[in-house]
């Protein structure tokens, strides 16, 4: 029998070495799941759509190969669209499949219509409405080449169902040809060369690394140059786990709620290395006020990111992995100390240790309990978070989560990414250990997934920190809107513990800071699926904090 | 100050809403817009007359880049180039008026397309400075109705942007 466009995206997938796809059927896209039934790939059924772009999402961050979701037309793909935008913005290779209503409806408000192409131009790196069942294989070619090169990003491709069931006798081509879409890889020699001898010179140097470090798997280099510069590195969100926690060069994460001796070290610094980070504004806060001292060099492979927010000095469009190679290949072999700076640089740690007042206290709080578990666990364990103070304070307080092994929602802040993200990092790493830290906010907005989790038997833990409160935006309130709160209070949260057992997670409770290390044992050893629920009050805000308008050197601080 | 970028794309479905799409939602102001096939059939031209600085410029450039479809920009704005729009102007014209009105249409070489008893639809073809100028010119009268083409534009001498 002749291929069908459904057998001939099922035989692309396989080519491709897809083994799991994430996704929810439908009428449009029955065709397609027809042919999957048969295949050789996993298909997990999430519990919305949304859930299964986030857990192919943080499947595609774990495991480096792209992250492939399937849904129907209509609500299918409008419900993808959250963990599109997702991403989009953490530059996340996806290759997303959309159901279409035939092609003779599209254009008439059928059942389950919409023009997701259209809905998505501003989200994707590229998309595709298929028209003719023979383009299928050459568009599934393009759209793993272009999701997974350059800076990687979400491919959509959405299928009509006629074109699924038409024939196709196509082969896929031996080469993608996209004229129009060239990325560059290698830095400019001469540019190289410049921002070696500026960072060789300099008296001050800073590394700020962001999520192109992880995405080019740039680690070792960036450890080989911060070492050889005697250079202090700090990390945007996205950047975290580019650079080993307890290294003496680490000065954490910057920003917004960035620890103190990073955001200090970023105005004292004469030269900033921008290596795979793009200026977002939760890092630099006012921009104008952002590493006013230094001479900024700026690597991405985004050549569109190099001027964006942040003018740069020495602009270097490449991978970062292979540009900052070349720019460690280029110093000089002697590079002069720079005592000065050493001191200064253990003066901003200590300043760091100013955090410790905020876990050391009687109550339970979730910068004791994650500290605790960081010191349990720390490389062991691949860690998803959601949205709110709970991630500032896991981004914080968590030491190790190295090398893309701590998967947030950075650049869209999306609550409820937690849950559905620890399915997808499982998946790609059934072996490791996967915790979800989460809020009682952030978990609502996708515990449907636990039932996924139960159903692919991943022994996923849920650390729970329940304030039955949106403790991010009543920290805002109490600073913008003068301590006037509203529409921030949830009385109306079930029991989580029985809601866990209910979903077949093992349900267990921190109630005091002493009790966290042996309970976090217990769900550690457990094997299974098991939610940890510590009750805490609302009453910490996450700290430093810079308000709008400020440079990042000026925080509020703890007491 | 007005940027002329010529940029080759190809001719699919969809290639003109994603350029619509980026500058709308990049906040950057497009002054004209015009697209057109080429002398070759899978490749379109558009020609963008957008206002801004230097630095606007160039995020509309690189991000334009970052479109699969878009093969080749040009920013022309520098280079000794010709442009040329055209522009229909709906104009009152009573008969005392007519003659006057004739003797603009002379000077300025346009056309007139249409007459009738209390009004003529003019045609002015040109850069968009003579259009201006021709506009200025005709305002006494009492415009009814303007209708613009964006600009197309071409760079002087041998070298060709379609390889």
């Amino acid at each position: 029998m002749a291929n069908t466009g459904a057998k001939a995206l099922i035989q692309a997938l396989e080519r491709h070495g897809v083994d799991v796809v994430f996704g929810y059927p439908g009428g449009a896209i029955l065709p397609v799941y027809d042919e999957l039934r048969t295949s050789s790939i996993h298909h997990v059924l999430t519990r919305t759509e949304q859930g299964a772009a986030h857990a192919a999402n943080a499947f595609s961050r774990t495991s480096g190969r792209t992250g492939v979701c399937i849904v129907t037309s209509g609500p299918g793909a409008t419900n993808l669209v959250t963990g599109l935008a997702n991403a989009y913005l953490d530059s996340i290779p996806l290759v997303a499949i959309t159901g279409q209503v035939p092609t003779k409806m599209v254009g008439s408000d059928a059942f389950q219509e919409v023009d997701i192409t259209g809905i998505t131009h501003a989200i994707t790196k590229h998309n595709y409405l298929i028209t003719d069942a023979n383009d299928i294989p050459r568009i599934i070619e393009e759209a793993f080449y272009i999701a997974s090169t350059g800076r990687p990003g979400p491919v959509l491709v959405d299928i009509p169902k006629d074109i699924a069931q038409a024939p196709c006798s196509a082969k896929a081509p031996e080469k993608v040809n996209l004229p129009g879409y060239k990325p560059v890889y290698k830095g400019h020699p001469t540019q190289m060369k410049v921002a070696a001898a500026l960072l060789s010179e300099a008296q001050r140097p800073l590394i700020y690394a962001g999520g192109g470090i992880i995405s080019s798997k740039a680690w070792d280099e960036l450890l080989e140059l911060a070492e050889k510069l005697s250079a202090p590195v700090v990390t945007s969100l996205m950047g975290k786990g580019s650079f080993p926690s307890q290294h003496p060069l680490y000065l954490g994460m910057l920003g917004m709620h960035g620890l103190p001796g990073a955001n200090l070290a970023v105005s004292q610094c004469d030269v900033l290395l921008a290596a795979g980070a793009r200026f977002g504004d939760r890092v630099t806060n006012e921009v104008s006020k952002f590493a006013t001292q230094a001479k900024i060099i700026h690597i991405d492979i985004d050549p569109a990111e190099i001027g964006k927010n942040a003018s740069a000095d020495i602009p270097i469009v490449g991978n970062v992995r292979e540009v900052l190679a070349g720019i460690i290949e280029k110093l000089p072999d002697a590079i002069a100390e720079k005592k000065e700076w050493s001191v200064r640089i253990k003066e901003l740690k200590e300043k760091n240790k100013l955090m410790n007042r905020m876990m050391d206290i009687p109550r339970l709080n979730s910068r004791y309990v994650i500290d605790k578990l960081s010191s349990l666990v720390g490389d062991k364990a691949i860690i998803t978070t959601d949205v709110g103070q709970h991630q500032m304070i896991a981004a914080q307080f968590y030491q190790g989560a190295e090398k893309g092994d701590f998967l947030t929602s950075g650049g869209l802040g999306v609550m409820g990414y937690g849950l559905p993200a620890a399915i997808g990092a499982q998946m790609a790493a059934p072996e490791r250990l996967v915790f979800c830290i989460s809020g009682d906010g952030s978990l609502q907005m996708s515990l449907n997934e636990m039932a996924t989790a139960k159903e692919q038997k991943l022994p996923v833990k849920i650390l729970l920190f329940n304030n039955n409160c949106l403790g991010m935006v009543l920290q805002l309130e109490d600073i913008y809107c003068k301590g006037k709160r509203f529409a921030i209070d949830m009385p109306g949260n079930p029991d989580f513990l029985k809601l866990a057992e209910a979903y077949g997670f093992e349900a267990l409770s921190i109630d005091s800071n002493d009790q966290s290390e042996s309970v976090l044992k217990e769900a550690i050893n457990n094997g299974r699926p098991t939610l940890i629920e510590c009750k805490i009050t609302k009453e910490d805000h996450v700290l430093p904090m810079v308000l709008g308008g400020k440079g990042i050197d000026d925080m509020l601080l703890p007491e | 100050m007005r940027h002329t970028l010529s940029v080759l794309v190809e001719n699919r479905t969809g290639v003109l809403a994603r350029v619509a799409g980026l500058f709308s939602r990049r906040g950057f102001n497009i002054e004209s817009l015009s697209v057109s096939t080429t002398d070759r059939k899978d490749i379109s031209r558009m020609t963008i007359v957008v206002e801004g600085d230097q630095d606007i410029i160039e995020q509309v450039t690189k991000q334009l880049h970052k479109l699969v479809e878009v093969l080749k920009i040009n920013n022309i704005t520098g280079e000794e180039y010709v442009d040329r729009g055209i522009a229909l102007f709906k104009v009152s014209s009573d008969q005392s008026k007519r003659s006057e009105i004739i003797q603009i249409v002379g000077i300025f070489r346009a056309h007139i397309l249409d007459f009738s008893t209390n009004s003529m639809i003019i045609e002015a073809t040109g850069s968009e400075k003579k259009i201006a100028a021709i506009e200025e010119a005709l305002k006494p009268f009492g415009i009814k109705e303007v209708v613009r083409t964006g600009e197309i534009a071409m760079v002087r001498g041998d070298k060709s942007k379609l390889k």
